[in-house]
């Protein structure tokens, strides 16, 4: 809940691992193999004297991480620079080698952009367009893994690269940033240059996050949240936070410049180290590495390679599938669940015309049961077990009466978890809607036979009553009879016919 | 000893060919050397290695009757290279306690070029402190000795490799040169010392301590046999992205032909012959730079103005760079962790102690750099002396367009005796104006044996070309070296 005497403003640092295939100053692999989790790649498996920071060894720009910084400035509406230049950003962590981070400093390669979000307040659907300051290329630390009496660390993630897109603080609401971190992550998944895994760490934020008094021009102090993954963490840290530095206000108090951390299991932000503690980072440029000339001619060839953006699949969900504006943003918040959307259609209508209504039901359970599954689990599509095959077979059921809406939602649930055959799972857990006209009639005419009184006060005009010989009929099935073709034939039984 | 008979590759190659000499017994009889030696030039001598390597020359001769100087132009070739040079699985110590037992993993571009062409690396040379001194006093593991004047130092901080050359220790050897740290020792032993344009040798495996200065070179006992390893080392290197992809000139075969003196415009600053120059020094110079004209160059007289400035910006840039260089070696990363640094209060007491592994000139320009780079002070100390450093190099763009290479002394002084300058470190920093200009701009620049002071201690003449024209300064100065023998 938002105070209404103060206006709270935000703004977002996401840091974005892109998904190249070696690191960005050497050449070993950026990411696990294909179907192996970072976590169970070997600890420094994915490592080379560059990477360890072995002293003599020397780092070698991937010009593939300029070609994805620069798709993502396109696709962010940006003016990307030519001339760029790496600075060493020095500070003390143990899980970085060098002793420096190499990073962009005072000409990143991408300025000047926005990125347009739409979501939902109070029921109201609000579009608002959120400025983009900078993004940067840099490169990642190691992990350290604390034990009791000593630290391990492991260096496969030093130097996998990032971008770091910085946001004007053009957000004044938790939603707002929510929405934002969803459209920004909607966009470098879009793109391809972000696996977008929120669970290994492959897109995190930092929100800034001050408070004014309603009307002020002037920003307050703002704290710092680091290091949050995921949408809803993000929301939440930042609700506490706002209403922390609200009550700290009022009681007295004063807010100060500082990095806080988001306890999820406690709902908490607390103090990780004050602005007296900040580093001097000493940043100057990177002596190992000569400057980075972009020309019209790289960028030319980027931007011919891009993608379709989200905001384009929207439009074309919209005006080529009738779904509404709100679904087909929803659809497109995620490359993976767009794919997911496209793929399942593709299966019910090969030729690729699919109907508004085929559309639409592929969009409901996506929309609905597969996102509540999502949120429910913090879980990325592709970590679940279900296909598009799954959905397109559902659908497929459903609009043939064979399952009703709950026997859908039964199989969606199945299917996330175990992946097995849809008609298996009807079969097994009893979903078939008796849809054979003789089977209900009879027991339509059982149920009529046995209550005469309410078949008299029915007829008299009490219509309420039809919902009770329905659902004694649908008793008399066990449940699954198909409920539209109940409903029609206890009317037509009723009436007389 | 080698110096005796074989002192080139070519006198030694000679030698293999006419069956007088195996690699193998010049390896042997060149590490027995280096073991009874009293000159603490080398950190390490590498036994295992050297005899397989000259095992394998033994064979490759043994197959072709003679040696086959294009493929292996270094076949059998002793050579010793600087302690802050990595070799895998040899302990890299840079001449610090800090990193007494680092052991690297991998095997740096130059040294690989080098083994490939069939040399023979014999040891690895003692330094001043992570290349930080200008007499080599500052190694963590003891002096070196000046190869011909016990007593005297060698000058630094390359000094165990100009020593070992001038020794008889190694035909060649590599050195690195930041601020003088090949040309100033070179002079200072008599022998020819060549630091090349930045970027014309891969850094790649060279431990950093400036890395915009920082270049790998090497000593010889001629100019020729720098142009030989050189040739074979030099070249892009796609794991040093500051390596240019100008490929390397024909070094040695330049010099079969005689300079034609005729063509030459020498340039002669004047702000390198200023009043803290020994006059013994200015004199030896002097008379090579007449020999020159005698020979039908064109002298010109050139002044690069800011010249004076060289030193202050120098002591920024590169202390600047080696304070985030070195701040890996720190018990955590890479660094030896004394036994008491796990009984401390937290991590700046952790660091006190681990950090005393630093001799006082490592910690002096850690401290400097740290503080040129720190917020509030960058704009007055690094980015201003970034400015400067371009004028610097654009006084040096502007008097190559009057002339072709640039002579004049190498050190303001012949060596000088251990203790002599170490209590001083500014006088010590000042030592280096002359040599400093050429890492700043980048340029080549060679010391060559020119003569000797009333003492007999040697003096060599620096030769200095625009970027990449490392052939004319190994041009130049060859023939300077035929003149100087004649």
């Amino acid at each position: 809940m938002m105070n209404p005497d103060w206006e709270v403003v935000l703004g977002l640092e996401i840091h974005c691992q892109l998904a190249t295939n070696t690191k960005i100053f050497c050449g070993c692999p950026a990411r696990a193999p294909e179907g192996v989790s970072v976590a169970d790649l070997g600890p420094n498996a994915n490592t080379c004297p560059v990477c360890t920071g072995q002293p003599g060894a020397l780092p070698v720009l991937n010009r593939k991480v300029v070609d994805y910084a620069i798709r993502a400035g396109l696709a962010m509406n940006c003016e990307i620079r030519k001339h760029n230049v790496f600075s060493r950003k020095n500070y003390f962590y143990p899980d970085l080698p060098k002793g420096y981070q190499i990073s962009q400093f005072d000409l990143p390669i991408c300025e000047k952009g926005h990125v347009d979000i739409e979501y939902k307040a109070g029921g109201k659907e609000v579009q608002k367009r959120i400025g983009i300051t900078r993004i940067h290329m840099e490169e990642d630390a190691g992990k350290n893994l604390h034990m009791d009496a000593f630290s391990l660390v492991n260096l496969n993630r030093a130097c996998v690269p990032l971008i770091e897109i910085v946001s004007e603080p053009d957000m004044r609401s938790a939603e707002e940033a929510g929405a934002y971190m969803r459209a920004v992550y909607g966009i470098v998944t879009a793109i391809g240059v972000c696996d977008g895994n929120m669970q290994e760490g492959n897109f995190r934020c930092d929100a800034n996050v001050s408070v004014m008094p309603k009307g002020s021009t002037k920003f307050g102090t703002r704290a710092e949240i680091k290091n949050v993954n995921s949408f809803r963490f993000v929301e939440k840290a930042i609700e506490y936070e706002v209403q922390r530095q609200i009550a700290l206000i009022q009681s007295g108090g004063k807010v100060v410049q500082e990095t806080r951390l988001w306890d999820s299991a406690k709902g908490q932000t607390f103090s990780m180290r004050s602005k007296e503690e900040a580093h001097d980072y000493r940043y100057f440029p990177e002596p190992d590495l000569i400057p980075v000339h972009v020309d019209e001619k790289w960028i030319a060839k980027v931007k011919d390679e891009l993608p379709e953006l989200p905001s384009q699949k929207k439009a074309r969900y919209v005006s080529e599938l009738g779904l509404s504006s709100y679904d087909a943003g929803v659809l497109t918040s995620s490359a993976a669940l767009a794919k997911f959307f496209e793929d399942t259609l593709k299966i019910l209508a090969p030729d690729g015309n699919a109907s508004g209504n085929t559309a639409k039901a592929v969009s409901n359970h996506l929309g609905g049961e597969v996102s509540r599954l999502m949120n429910e689990e913090n879980l990325e599509l592709n970590q679940s077990k279900i296909a598009p095959k799954h959905l397109a077979e559902i659908v497929k059921l459903q609009t043939a009466n064979v399952i009703s809406s709950t026997g859908a939602k039964t199989i969606i649930g199945v299917t996330w978890k175990t992946g097995e055959a849809v008609d298996g799972i009807v079969e097994r857990e009893g979903l078939k809607q008796v849809s054979d006209t003789g089977a209900l009639e009879k027991a339509v005419d059982t149920i009529i036979a046995a209550n005469p009184g309410q078949v008299a006060e029915y007829r008299g005009g009490k219509d309420k009553l039809l919902g009770f010989f329905v659902g004694q009929a649908m008793k008399a099935t066990g449940g699954k009879a198909n409920p539209a073709m109940l409903q029609e034939i206890v009317k037509r039984k009723l009436a007389g016919n | 000893m080698l110096n005796e008979k074989y002192r080139t590759i070519t006198e030694i190659h000679d030698a293999f060919d006419a069956k007088k000499l195996s690699p193998v017994e010049l390896a042997r009889d060149t590490l027995a050397a280096i073991k009874a030696s009293k000159h603490n030039a080398f950190l390490l001598a590498l036994e295992d290695r050297a005899m397989a390597a000259a095992k394998k020359a033994d064979r490759i001769l043994a197959e072709n009757g003679k040696v086959p100087r294009e493929t292996y132009p270094l076949l059998g070739i002793p050579l010793a290279l600087k302690d802050n040079m990595v070799l895998e699985g040899v302990r890299t110590t840079c001449a610090s306690k800090m990193l007494e037992n680092y052991v690297p993993p991998y095997t740096g571009t130059a040294v690989e070029r080098l083994e490939k062409a069939g040399a023979v690396f014999v040891g690895k040379t003692n330094l001043d402190e992570f290349a930080m001194g200008g007499s080599n006093e500052n190694s963590a593991f003891g002096p070196v000795e000046h190869p011909t004047f016990p007593g005297y130092v060698p000058g630094g901080s390359s000094g165990g490799s100009a020593t070992a050359v001038k020794a008889g220790f190694c035909v060649a050897a590599l050195g690195s040169d930041t601020g003088g740290s090949i040309r100033q020792p070179a002079s200072y032993c008599g022998v020819v010392g060549l630091k090349p344009s930045y970027g014309r040798v891969s850094r790649y495996g060279l431990v950093a301590f400036a890395s915009s200065l920082d270049q790998i070179g090497p000593f010889a006992n001629s100019v020729e046999d720098a142009a030989t390893v050189l040739a074979v080392m030099g070249g892009h290197d796609p794991l040093d992205s500051t390596s240019s992809e100008r490929p390397a000139d024909p070094y040695v075969a330049n010099l079969k032909k005689d300079l034609d003196w005729s063509k030459i415009r020498v340039g002669i600053p004047k702000e390198y012959f200023i009043d803290g120059v020994d006059v013994s020094v200015k004199k030896s110079v002097r008379e090579t730079i007449d020999w020159v004209a005698k020979q039908g160059a064109k002298i010109v007289d050139i002044s690069l103005p800011n010249t004076p400035y060289a030193v202050s910006v120098y002591y920024i840039v590169a202390v600047s760079e080696a304070s985030s260089n070195l701040a890996r070696f720190d018990g955590v990363r890479f660094g030896v962790r004394p036994p008491d640094a796990m009984q401390v209060e937290d991590i700046a007491d952790f660091y006190k102690k681990v950090r005393a592994n630093f001799g006082p000139e490592v910690k002096r320009r850690i401290i400097l750099g740290t503080f040129a780079l720190s917020s509030g002070y960058y704009d007055a100390y690094f980015r201003k002396a970034c400015q400067v450093r371009r004028l610097i190099k654009n006084d040096f763009d502007r008097v190559f367009k009057d002339c072709d290479v640039i002579l004049g002394p190498v050190a303001p002084s012949t060596a000088f005796k251990k203790g002599e300058k170490a209590s001083d470190p500014l006088k010590m920093y000042l030592n280096d104006i002359l040599t400093i200009p050429c890492n700043l701009a980048g340029l080549p620049g060679m010391s060559v044996p020119c003569g000797k002071d009333e003492k007999g201690l040697p003096i060599g003449i620096q030769v200095i070309a625009p970027q990449f024209r490392d052939d004319v300064v190994l041009k130049v100065g060859h023939a300077i070296e035929k003149g100087m023998t004649k």
